[in-house]
């Protein structure tokens, strides 16, 4: 469980070049190589970590990261900052040809690369201890931990009371015939669901969008291709000065072709991309929503359990029982795992007060980026294409007036 | 080329269309930026028609804007756009201006023929008709404005014709103008009536008929024949007879025999009763099928290797159109999807912007939900330019398609000179045969003692066949020089017209997409300027 102490955020810095008083914490993700063969083969990158942070060593460390290792860290991270929109990753690829592909493979490493420097550049994750250990530790104490994680043998003895607890409560309010309702009903927060959920689907769509747009980026270029080609063939049946202008005219299409396809690259990298990205975080909040909602369940029923202890004590107490004693004990514990809930839960009410306006912000940001690329690299790409096909006019010109 | 969209398709761009408008209309309210480049007007179709105005539609010289400028059609920038309504409104324009280029020497006059077909109809077979079909059949209405003095000076008229009369002109032209490039004629399609109903098939037929006329008529020699100014002018029953000839139709395709070689004056060959020679035809199968006999030789021996040639490039030049015909029809394709993609990209943004904008609790979403508009507003555009520039390509590399078709006229003009020369070579082989039957007889007949009566008779038989034959073998060698003669000039001719419609196909296909690029850059230099806080780029 997360350690309630301090919680002062220090203002970190991202770029290393700021006077070396202020603290700075920037890791970039790189050189993806593939390792290993067959079934079992895998990319590892190389993160490199730079910073003045006394807890890290040195100014400058290197490590070799596989993407389970960021899986684990986020998760890691996803646990114990609830409340918290932990930055999302990008998928697991399904389609075997795909994944190892050069385009994959840069795309995902530069989601990976924004992956880490949006950690370091938040004011509660960059204090991980998590974050250090994925930063620093050698790549066999990294394989242990990473393999620690996995399965249920792992879970803590706290967290199987807690499931316990829950089942118990279960069957209670089944006896009880209990129906209330634990879900958080403000306003507020109503309505911050609703838009986050809604805000899914609408970009979603756009994301839908901007990739089939990438295809026809290709598409177009290659149909310009093969018309280029065809008419040269065209050309070369005819004679001047029809067969020349016809070569001309399929060597400038096979131009564009390239251009279009130039395009469509750096509109999958610029633009669809961060769209993606866009979506992951709104899924990425939705958890959030989840664990608050059980946060909530849980500070509901506690209290509710608490409640009845208390009342029993007070019977118990009444009758001078000899079992007093035993159920102030359990009173007791029980009112602190309450309180413990409680505080739980306003924790994450409070991080995400406080995350939805960084949210908003960073994407109006990021976005924004997105956006104007993307208008450049169009501009750039008509302004490119009408260059190239206006070459040819002073020729056609020429012969049509001859 | 576009191809015909479903009702669905029609009704969902129809829909989208609206909301695209109905964004660009507050779009226009909120900026009321009166120095803004590009004024937003959304104007109906009545009074902007993008394609009215087209430079490239003049191709000898009269071009006076300077290619830089785009075409006047991108100024109007809103246009509903209607495939279907772009489509024959730019037919009208482009194919008109077709019979004006062909002809160099009428490009200086203004010689003009206008063939428009409209209002088809519904009308009942009469009872006297041999084929009583499904009872009904459709016409059209054909109607002419000239001034060619062929037709009299400046005239008006119109008829109503029904396919099959159509089918009747080709074949009365096929028959006249043999060693010509004659356009084919549009497809017999097997229809029942029922399939005569539907509005598509009728809409279809009725646009292949007005090409095919319109082409007919840009042929400066075929304008003028008695065929094509009888189809155009004689109300009522066309006064041309169908062909119901049943021996070529048996062997369609082998061998015509002109009209001419029997209407020749003296000959004294005498067609069969009811039409054509059935023995010489069976005679000319066999000739072709032994001048065939090595299988790979061609099914006449042609000699001119000037021809041969002549033929190969033909035919290497028309596999290239084909090919060339399908890419276009590809790039077209991709053209559109792309503007479609585009388009349905601005209309997600546009919902976006409308929830951020409903939704908005902080400011950093209102910021959003603006750079949101923007970018919409861009795409919406771009999306409307990339399809304006389609329906230009299409225009423009239908040329392509055009070609096939005159691909397919000048293979017809080959094959007449080659059914031609078989006939020659037929009649000379049967010349052959017969003067060696007429030497045996006579060699037979003068073993005989005073004289073989029935030889002699027989001989004298021979000889008059031989006469007739020699008559028909020199109309037949007339017959194939002249239709030489009609080949090389229709060749010539389609090679100069070629070179000038693919000049003009080229050079509109190129202003189109320089216009409209740059129509589009213009489009997304503006987002970028508006969202220019983002560039994040180091100088």
């Amino acid at each position: 469980m997360e350690s309630s102490s301090t919680e002062q955020t220090r203002n970190v810095m991202q770029s290393p070049r700021s006077p070396s008083s202020q603290p700075y914490l920037s890791a970039s993700v790189t050189d993806p190589v593939k390792l290993g063969n067959g079934v079992q083969a895998y990319i590892s990158y190389r993160v490199i970590t730079k910073t003045n942070l006394p807890e890290y060593q040195g100014p400058e460390k290197i490590v070799i990261r596989r993407y389970s290792d960021f899986v684990w860290l986020r998760d890691r991270l996803f646990d114990k900052y609830k409340g918290v929109f932990v930055p999302p990753l990008p998928e697991k690829s399904a389609v075997e040809k795909f994944r190892f592909s050069a385009e994959f493979i840069e795309m995902r490493r530069a989601a990976l690369d924004i992956f880490v420097n949006r950690i370091a550049s938040h004011p509660e994750l960059q204090q991980s201890e998590d974050l250090r250990t994925f930063l620093q530790a050698d790549e066999e104490t990294m394989e242990r931990f990473r393999f620690q994680e996995t399965g249920i043998f792992n879970k803590k003895p706290a967290d199987f009371m807690q499931m316990f607890r829950d089942v118990q409560s279960k069957v209670s309010d089944a006896v009880l015939g209990k129906e209330k309702p634990v879900e958080e009903t403000t306003p507020e927060y109503e309505k911050l669901k609703h838009y986050i959920f809604e805000l899914e689907n609408h970009l979603a769509e756009a994301q839908k969008h901007a990739y089939r747009l990438v295809k026809r980026h290709r598409e177009l270029g290659q149909s310009l291709l093969d018309f280029g080609k065809a008419v040269k063939l065209l050309g070369a049946c005819e004679g001047e000065p029809t067969g020349k202008l016809f070569s001309d005219l399929g060597t400038k299409s096979e131009l564009v072709s390239i251009k279009l396809q130039k395009e469509a690259q750096q509109v999958l990298m610029n633009f669809e991309e961060p769209l993606k990205d866009y979506v992951r975080y709104v899924q990425s909040i939705k958890a959030t929503i989840a664990e608050r909602a059980t946060a909530f369940k849980q500070h509901c029923e506690l209290a509710e359990t608490t409640k009845l202890k208390e009342i029993n004590l007070d019977k118990l107490m009444l009758t001078r029982s000899d079992k007093v004693g035993e159920a102030e004990i359990e009173y007791r514990e029980m009112k602190a795992e309450s309180e413990e809930a409680t505080i739980r839960f306003e924790r994450i009410v409070k991080r995400m007060n406080e995350e939805i306006v960084r949210f908003q912000e960073q994407k109006t940001e990021e976005m924004g980026v997105a956006f104007h690329q993307f208008a450049k690299g169009q501009a750039r790409l008509a302004n490119g294409i009408a260059d190239a096909w206006r070459a040819l006019l002073p020729k056609l010109e020429a012969a049509s007036s001859a | 080329m576009m191809g015909s969209e479903n009702d669905d398709e029609a009704h969902l761009h129809a829909s989208t269309e609206d909301m695209e408008n109905l964004f660009l209309r507050d779009v226009d309210k909120s900026n009321s930026d009166p120095l803004s480049p590009h004024p937003i007007t959304v104007a109906t179709p009545a009074d902007s028609d993008p394609l009215s105005a087209t430079p490239q539609s003049k191709p000898n010289g009269g071009d006076s804007r300077s290619y830089i400028e785009p075409p006047s059609y991108a100024d109007v920038i809103f246009s509903p756009f209607d495939d279907n309504s772009e489509i024959n409104g730019s037919d009208d324009t482009h194919s008109s201006d077709y019979s004006l280029s062909r002809s160099p020497s009428s490009s200086a006059s203004s010689d003009y023929i206008k063939i428009t077909v409209s209002s088809p109809q519904k009308e009942q077979e009469t009872s006297t008709s041999m084929l009583s079909g499904g009872g009904t059949y459709i016409t059209y209405l054909i109607a002419t404005r000239t001034n060619l003095p062929d037709y009299g000076g400046g005239s008006e008229f119109s008829v109503r014709r029904r396919f099959r009369d159509v089918v009747t002109l080709a074949d009365r032209l096929a028959e006249s103008y043999r060693g010509f490039c004659i356009p084919p004629r549009p497809d017999k399609s097997v229809v029942e009536s029922q399939v005569m109903q539907k509005q598509e098939f009728v809409e279809q037929r009725r646009v292949a008929l007005e090409k095919y006329l319109r082409r007919l008529v840009a042929h400066p020699v075929i304008r003028s024949s008695d065929e094509v100014k009888v189809f155009l002018r004689v109300e009522g029953k066309l006064p041309l007879q169908a062909s119901a000839d049943v021996a070529s139709r048996m062997l369609d395709g082998a061998v015509k025999l002109p009209r001419q070689l029997f209407g020749e004056g003296g000959g004294g060959v005498e067609p069969a009763r009811g039409g054509r020679d059935l023995l010489r035809l069976f005679k000319e199968l066999r000739q072709s099928v032994s001048n065939d006999w090595g299988g790979s030789k061609p099914a006449v021996v042609e000699e001119d290797k000037e021809f041969l040639e002549k033929k190969e490039k033909m035919h290497d030049l028309e596999q290239q159109i084909i090919n060339a015909s399908q890419q276009a029809e590809t790039l077209v394709k991709a053209q559109q999807e792309m503007g479609e993609t585009m388009g349905e990209l601005g209309l997600a943004f546009i919902k976006l912007t409308k929830f951020e904008n409903e939704e908005a609790v902080f400011n950093s979403q209102r910021a959003r939900a603006n750079d949101m508009k923007n970018l919409a507003t861009a795409a919406v555009k771009a999306s409307r330019f990339y399809r304006e520039l389609n329906s230009q390509t299409v225009k423009h590399l239908d040329t392509l398609h055009d070609y096939l078709g005159l691909m397919m006229a000048v293979q017809g003009a080959f094959a007449d000179r080659s059914s031609a020369l078989l006939t020659v070579q037929t009649l000379l082989s049967e010349l052959s045969s017969l003067e060696g039957r007429a030497e045996k007889l006579e060699a037979a007949s003068s073993k005989v003692f005073g004289g073989d009566k029935s030889r002699i008779k027989k001989i004298e038989e021979i000889k008059e066949t031989i006469r007739n034959t020699e008559d028909a073998k020199n109309v037949a060698i007339r017959e194939y020089e002249r239709i030489k003669e009609n080949n090389w000039s229709e060749v010539e001719r389609l090679d100069r017209e070629r070179r000038a419609d693919f000049l003009n196909m080229m050079k509109g296909f190129v202003v189109s997409q320089v216009g409209y690029a740059e129509k589009i850059a213009g489009v997304w230099t503006k987002a970028a300027e508006e969202t220019s806080q983002y560039d994040r780029e180091s100088s």
